[in-house]
């Protein structure tokens, strides 16, 4: 079995209307490429399920820009003026959610469970029409799990089968939102054998992942630049 | 005091709060600062974005932008290092794994309750690992000059601005004082101006009181 496939191939995967998942914490960690191709299509009114909506010009941004985007989920905006703007304007839906919440609904999502009660936010903004309830005495509230159509992960190494290991913080969401998808696209950097992974480090077995795309980007610097 | 210096007393005198072995997560801004002064501390950082063991600002040499902070600025890792997923970093941050939290604020009540996570009026649409972080470290000290810009007290008797959570915390290092939040509200613990604590009370805005007495100079 050979997963990978050219990263053109993948546009056929996504449809108007999907709920995406996308790893990356900022720029780290995020599956470029795939962003890329995604713009090569006319699907429109996605649901972006991510940390944030990219940097200026540069990933999720990318996709925001040219108003594929009818909703971001995720914890930090702020840094996206244009975002603000348009939130502002209700031009993009936006539903913010604590960092932590945001991994964990995610990982529930992936692992059969159905939502979880947390302590954070309690008593916030960001608690409103949350249902609550009293566990040992403390307060908590509960939390959906999140799942999506497409899970687009970005790791450093794949074998040809999907077995994914990462590279430092670049892990960030990816793992969790390697499960959650229905389909999984996981984009890397290098692509190798099956057998020349160490079993005892693999972060994410085959059995999430659907598909491997190599990176076209690198590492130049302080910029991931498009080098393929 | 220009306001660069005084972000470096508070800076200093929080990583005197800090101690050996201790897992420490630093926000943004002030926080951050604090790891110039841990001197031989071995005190391990913590990053939200999945890096324990968190090592200084990475140079030109050994840049890696894969490799950032949770301020997204590129770092370095020690010996000591681990690395792991978003969901794990925040059982660690909400499992109570996490000796101490330094965070900003916007404003502390006098029940240690904190807002630092969005301005009213403003589309402020960014939250982050505050309320997680808040909400979840076994101890939070929490870092800003007493006073805005406009001069107004960020140690306030009810909060303006929206809250961050309901959780009591520790210790407020500001430029003026250290207060510790007790059951019947804030307490002087130190003065780190030639202030006294009527003056202090004046500048605030009620009646601020000593945790212990303080010593009498002669």
């Amino acid at each position: 079995m050979d997963k990978v496939v050219e990263s053109h191939e993948i546009r056929k995967l996504f449809k108007s209307g999907d709920q995406i998942l996308s790893g990356g914490f900022g720029l780290s960690g995020t599956a470029l490429t795939v962003i890329d191709e995604l713009l090569e299509t006319d699907i429109t009114d996605l649901t972006v399920v991510s940390n944030n909506l990219g940097d200026l010009g540069q990933g999720l941004h990318k996709l925001f820009i040219q108003g594929k985007i009818k909703k971001a989920i995720g914890s930090f905006f702020s840094i996206n003026r244009e975002a603000v703007i348009a939130w502002s304007k209700g031009e993009l839906e936006i539903e913010l959610l604590p960092q932590g919440t945001l991994a964990e609904a995610i990982r529930c999502g992936g692992a059969g469970i159905g939502g979880f009660y947390t302590k954070t936010a309690v008593g916030t903004e960001l608690a409103e029409g949350k249902e609550e309830r009293v566990i040992d005495g403390e307060r908590y509230i509960f939390e959906k799990a999140i799942k999506g159509d497409v899970a687009i992960i970005k790791a450093a190494k794949a074998d040809r089968l999907g077995n994914l290991v990462y590279h430092t913080t670049a892990r960030n969401f990816n793992p969790m939102m390697a499960t959650a998808g229905k389909i999984v696209i996981a984009e890397v950097d290098e692509i190798v054998e099956v057998g020349d992974l160490d079993p005892e480090y693999i972060v994410t077995p085959h059995a999430y992942v659907d598909y491997v795309v190599q990176s076209k980007y690198s590492k130049v610097g302080s910029e991931y630049v498009e080098s393929r | 005091m220009l306001s660069q210096d005084k972000r470096h007393v508070i800076a200093k005198r929080i990583a005197e709060e800090l101690m050996d072995g201790q897992i420490v997560n630093l926000g943004i801004g002030i926080p951050t600062l604090v790891s110039e002064y841990l001197e031989d501390k071995e005190v391990f950082l913590q990053t939200e974005n999945g890096l324990l063991g968190m090592g200084p600002l990475a140079t030109e040499e050994n840049l890696d932008i894969d490799l950032i902070n949770a301020g997204k600025e590129p770092v370095t890792y020690l010996k000591s290092a681990s690395f792991f997923n978003s969901a794990d970093s925040f059982g660690l941050i909400r499992g109570g794994h996490v000796d101490v939290a330094v965070l900003g604020i916007l404003q502390v009540d006098i029940n240690g309750e904190i807002a630092n996570w969005a301005v009213p009026n403003q589309p402020i649409l960014g939250v982050g690992g505050a309320m997680d972080l808040v909400t979840g470290a076994q101890k939070v000290i929490v870092a800003a000059t007493l006073f805005a810009k406009d001069g107004t007290s960020k140690l306030v008797n009810k909060l303006t601005y929206k809250t961050s959570g309901i959780r009591r915390v520790e210790l407020f290092v500001s430029d003026y004082a250290v207060f510790k939040f007790t059951e019947e509200g804030p307490r002087v613990v130190e003065m780190l101006e030639p202030i006294s604590i009527e003056e202090l009370s004046e500048k605030v805005g009620f009646q601020l009181e000593y945790l212990n007495s303080p010593v009498e100079v002669n």
